[in-house]
């Protein structure tokens, strides 16, 4: 990739050539830069393969199920427990053991990580886009607008979520959905804050002058002018806010109210194997170590996509000089 | 018309008429509860006429309103009173949506080469943005006038897929100057378009705004404290001070014959290239600070820091007009002008 030099530039300028060789030349954008950064990133890399890992196999739940010939709720009464009713540990037949009911408790996690991934990215991308819609409002606007918005978020910011979702389960029933609703209200507002901090401070640029005094609507100059300066942070903070969610559905599986059983969830297993870790600790570990190892990668990512966005953290950038 | 009947001006070819603009700014209170709201007087009573074709420069300290009364011509601020009249027409009450036509005749070019594109955006995306808002062109069609602009204004069209970051300063403001002119606007309000930039590029810059001055048929308002870049672009000066005009004149004639002291203060502050043709007496400091303008002193604005003020400055509000003698385009508020060749300060018993 060559770059010209700026000088250089200045000098050709003017009435050279026109036609021709003009998409040669293709600018380094922030986003390119910053990909390239996090390219180069050994922990960025790692985090993801890690993450892909867990994505493919949920996906591939049901297949692996089928070559292993457990459901994930199927019951092995004979093979799956001792004769006593022990669970089985780890072994050839169960990977990872079985549960209280003899059930599969490797199939049990990767289906679990089915509803955790799926809870955790809907729910995380819903409050990423109400944050970014509601904070965006609220900084450009300003004043009265600013005023209402701001404090329904500290409104919500100070609501004991817990309390709150389990009085809505109690109306509404348990469900994926509820969970996913319940994760996202309590999640926008801190979205909304960052992105309105940051309006606050690029809608004084000149660039969003130059916009309006060119006739752009609120509209464009919000979205075309405003949000790409402030995506930034906000994917940053979304990358962190993934785990938070998967965190926050577990919690829920794990007091009831979120997603019942038998479907598996990394919550409601961690939840059943709490009578047995003195006699099963693979029951309880697996699911545990589940939900360990997909939080931290997540969160490790989202650390590399900070850095990698920080115009002054250059380092990756200056040590690959190829 | 009434404008023209004070002035005694005959018919002109103005472009942009602005009337008694005001522009006040109130002030956060401290206080949680009562109190009157404060105001900062920011452009404060200000009338002129922009002649099609010329260049009006626009000249005083920081702070005595210039941007500000720029802004409000261009309508990112709405003024608290007077009006502000376009080709004729009063554009100082319409709506945002009435306004739109006119926002394609007058377009403005920012001092900040690097706060006036914004970051995330391509060269090409930037420059096309006018045609986006209003609507024309598509797809090739818009490339092809994007880079033809590019081209006017000196830049490489090749590089119309870079971002700002990838130009110099003194190439940012030709992608600021190229959006602005791609509409081709009527007026174009350069705010300060040279201040934050080397000299050398400065030069290039102005002469590259004379030059499409020339080609486009451009009106220029020229903002800058710079007098000698102001002298050298402007056919017309208007000194503010304060959030008023206190003279303005044709460029030579100002230079020539300033009449407020202000002005002949501002102008003894150039600084002249040769140490040996300084002349101590000549340069004049003015003492203390530029009032509040949240409170301005009463009467003429300039009296606490003018070396000629009397009692009647304290009280009485000077009108801008046109002085004996003076040709009839020259005026000056003040109720003492300086005669020609007369030294700013007045011996001490002429004062008295």
């Amino acid at each position: 990739m060559t770059v010209t030099p700026p000088d250089q530039i200045e000098s050709t300028g003017l009435s050279s050539t026109l036609p021709a060789a003009v998409e040669a030349i293709e600018g380094r954008g922030p986003w390119l830069l910053a990909w390239a950064r996090l390219r180069r990133d050994k922990v960025a890399v790692g985090s993801s393969v890690v993450i892909l890992g867990i994505i493919l196999l949920a996906l591939f739940a049901p297949w692996v199920a089928h070559l292993v010939g457990h459901g994930p709720n199927t019951q092995f009464r004979t093979t799956g427990l001792s004769p006593d009713g022990i669970p089985v540990g780890p072994g050839s037949t169960f990977l990872f053991g079985t549960d209280d009911l003899g059930r599969d408790v490797f199939i049990r996690v990767i289906y679990g990580a089915r509803i955790s991934l799926l809870a955790g990215a809907v729910s995380a991308g819903l409050a990423v886009a109400v944050g970014v819609i509601i904070g965006l409002a609220a900084g450009y606007f300003g004043g009265a607008v600013d005023g209402v918005l701001s404090r329904f978020m500290d409104v919500v910011l100070s609501l004991p979520y817990l309390v709150f979702a389990i009085a809505l389960v109690s109306l509404l029933g348990p469900s994926l959905a509820i969970s996913v609703a319940v994760i996202a209200f309590f999640s926008w507002a801190s979205v909304g804050r960052i992105v309105r901090g940051q309006v606050l401070s690029i809608k004084e640029k000149e660039f969003v002058e130059a916009a309006r005094s060119l006739g752009a609507s609120h509209l464009r100059i919000m979205f075309i002018d405003i949000l790409p300066n402030v995506l930034a942070p906000t994917i940053v903070y979304a990358t962190m806010l993934i785990p938070l969610s998967i965190v926050f559905e577990a919690t829920l599986s794990f007091l009831g109210i979120g997603v019942l059983p038998p479907t598996a969830t990394w919550g409601n297993m961690l939840s059943e194997s709490i009578a047995y870790y003195k006699v099963a600790w693979w029951f309880v570990a697996f699911p545990g170590l589940a939900l360990l190892i997909t939080t931290m990668a997540f969160n490790l990512l989202g650390d590399c996509v900070r850095d990698a966005f920080d115009p002054r953290g250059n380092r990756l950038f200056v040590a690959t000089e190829e | 018309m009434t404008e023209e009947a004070r002035t005694g001006r005959t018919q002109r070819d103005t472009l942009l008429q602005l009337v008694d603009v005001v522009k006040h700014f109130p002030v956060p209170s401290d206080r949680l509860f009562g109190g009157k709201r404060e105001h900062v007087h920011a452009v404060d009573g200000v009338s002129l006429d922009v002649r099609r074709g010329e260049t009006i420069g626009l000249v005083g300290e920081s702070g005595c309103g210039k941007s500000t009364l720029a802004r409000c011509i261009t309508r990112l601020h709405d003024v608290t009173s007077g009006t502000v009249s376009f080709d004729g027409r009063n554009i100082s009450d319409l709506s945002v949506s009435q306004l739109k036509p006119y926002r394609r005749k007058m377009q403005m070019v920012f001092q900040d080469p690097y706060g006036s594109l914004n970051p995330r955006r391509r060269v090409g995306s930037i420059i096309g943005d006018p045609f986006a808002i209003h609507g024309m062109g598509k797809g090739a069609d818009r490339k092809t006038k994007v880079q033809e602009l590019m081209e006017l204004v000196g830049l490489n069209p090749e590089h119309y897929n870079r971002f700002p970051a990838e130009f110099s300063g003194g190439q940012r403001q030709r992608i600021g100057l190229a959006r602005a002119l791609a509409l081709r606007p009527e007026l174009v309000v350069c705010d300060e378009p040279v201040s934050a930039l080397d000299v050398s590029i400065q030069a290039q810059i102005i002469n590259l705004l004379a030059d499409l001055q020339g080609k486009l048929g451009l009106t220029y308002i020229f903002i800058a404290h710079d007098l000698s870049v102001v002298r050298h672009v402007s056919d017309r000066i208007a000194v503010m001070y304060l959030g008023r005009i206190v003279e303005v004149a044709d460029t030579e004639e100002l230079f020539a014959r300033p009449r407020h002291p202000y002005t002949k203060a501002l102008l003894s502050a150039v600084p002249t290239p040769d140490p040996d043709l300084v002349n101590e007496r000549d340069q004049i400091i003015l003492s203390g600070d530029v009032p509040s303008p949240i409170r301005p002193p009463s009467g003429c604005r300039f009296h606490p820091r003018c070396p000629r003020a009397q009692s009647r400055c304290t009280t009485e509000d000077p009108v801008l007009n046109v002085k004996d003698g003076d040709v009839s385009d020259h005026a000056a508020a003040c109720h003492f002008p300086v005669a020609d060749g007369e030294p700013l300060v007045m011996s001490q018993k002429e004062a008295l």
